[in-house]
């Protein structure tokens, strides 16, 4: 599959968000206010963007089955991918910790900008269900990286467009009980109905 | 020291803690945590049911480890030590769907490893289990897991009775009322279905329980 037709599938026909559900806490949660979703937004394309190829190092170097011949041809029966979780999660949240110090010393700007969302990525599970997906559909290296880029984008696109209704929905009368993530929810899943017209595009 | 208290297993407090979030502290449509996999696997109810059972033992079984180690977790690495324990949890849930039940694994395919990034896990962690007793901490991992597992059945049977007329993987929608021209409602088993249902089910519980943003 072209690296093009990859990333524009998974940032428009296979939104994370809106086709697979991931990310879906802080997505309600923080689409309250612009600034914000576009911060999150940014940190999640961030950390996707990082995480992907480095859990895709250590599947295929690490805990794939027969994958320690590196080390030593006695090692070819060992797999170790039932430990894949707590990897991949310790992978996240220490890519998260790093990029934070990494971000603070560098560009302090970026930090004041960026900092407080870090540490909430860790649990936004788009991150994992990218490198999860990455392994399900056994993606290259190189597709790796241009799909967590990619399904990062297609979050951040989504929860910036959420972030602007409901500026609108603010002012406007929704009956009581629905107020607040009632409406959120239903606005979603016709937001995810407009999406679904780009399935069907070949490239 | 351990305190010698003689409070009955299931006292006044203790069936509050269960019974609260299935009813009127639900997790799902109050608290608004877990919605993801709420969603992805409830297009039919057999999924829908695993996925529940799946995290009611690992909400009650990472509730009452964290309970038990709460004196010794220092405070400013407790979020690493709380993944641990979630994740080995549904390490364990994970290979034992893949052994006892591989179809349905199959289909509930990464939403199973989700369950360690599903914010019920860690908020319950996070909210009771750092500061109770081990007892009312499976009390309440109990009553949040069933909270949930209920709003993912309900969602899951109107998805499936309206999206294939079934329940449970069962014809329940009798041939006779197709012929009369009824169509089954694909939208319901696409992603707009799951959220609009969610969303109409929260108006409901919210207008029953008078609970407002």
């Amino acid at each position: 599959m072209g690296l093009l037709s990859l990333g524009i599938e998974s940032i428009f026909i296979n939104n994370i968000l809106l086709a697979y559900f991931l990310g879906m806490c802080s997505f309600l949660a923080l689409s309250k206010k612009m600034t914000t979703s576009i911060g999150l937004g940014v940190a999640v394309i961030f950390v996707s963007t990082i995480t992907a190829p480095v859990n895709w190092l250590i599947y295929e170097y690490i805990l794939k089955k027969g994958a320690l011949v590196w080390v030593s041809e006695s090692f070819i029966d060992i797999d170790l991918t039932f430990v894949t979780y707590i990897f991949f999660i310790a992978v996240i949240a220490a890519m998260v910790q790093l990029l934070e110090m990494a971000i603070e010393k560098f560009s302090p700007p970026l930090y004041m900008a960026l900092g407080i969302f870090l540490p909430l990525i860790t649990v936004n599970c788009s991150i994992l269900g990218i490198s999860l997906f990455m392994i399900e559909r056994e993606y290259s290296l190189v597709q790796s990286t241009v799909f967590g880029f990619s399904g990062g984008i297609g979050w951040a696109l989504a929860i910036v467009m959420m972030a602007a209704i409901r500026k609108k929905i603010a002012s406007s009368n929704v009956i009581p009980a629905l107020r607040g993530l009632g409406i959120t929810m239903i606005i979603t899943g016709l937001m995810a109905m407009a999406f679904m017209i780009f399935s069907g595009i070949q490239l | 020291m351990i305190s010698q208290d003689n409070e009955p297993l299931l006292s006044g407090k203790n069936k509050k803690i269960l019974t609260d979030p299935a009813g009127i502290n639900n997790p799902i449509t109050i608290q608004v945590l877990g919605i993801c996999s709420a969603l992805a696997v409830t297009s039919q109810m057999i999924p829908s049911l695993v996925m529940g059972i799946g995290v009611i033992v690992v909400v009650c079984a990472s509730n009452v480890i964290i309970s038990l180690m709460r004196n010794h977790i220092p405070n400013k690495i407790r979020i690493i030590v709380e993944m641990t324990v979630v994740a080995t949890m549904v390490i364990v849930v994970d290979q034992f769907l893949k052994a006892f039940a591989y179809d349905v694994s199959k289909q509930l395919s990464i939403f199973v490893g989700l369950i360690i990034t599903n914010c019920i896990v860690l908020g319950r962690l996070e909210a009771f289990a750092l500061t109770n007793k081990p007892w009312p901490s499976f009390l309440d991992g109990l009553g949040n897991g069933i909270g949930y597992a209920m709003i993912l059945l309900i969602v899951g049977f109107f998805r499936e009775v309206l999206g294939s007329g079934k329940m449970f993987g069962m014809q329940i929608i009798p041939q006779a009322v197709y012929d009369a021209g009824y169509v089954n409602n694909g939208l319901m088993v696409l992603a707009p279905g799951a959220f609009i249902i969610l969303g109409l089910i929260i108006w409901v519980q919210r207008s029953i329980t008078g609970y407002r943003e």
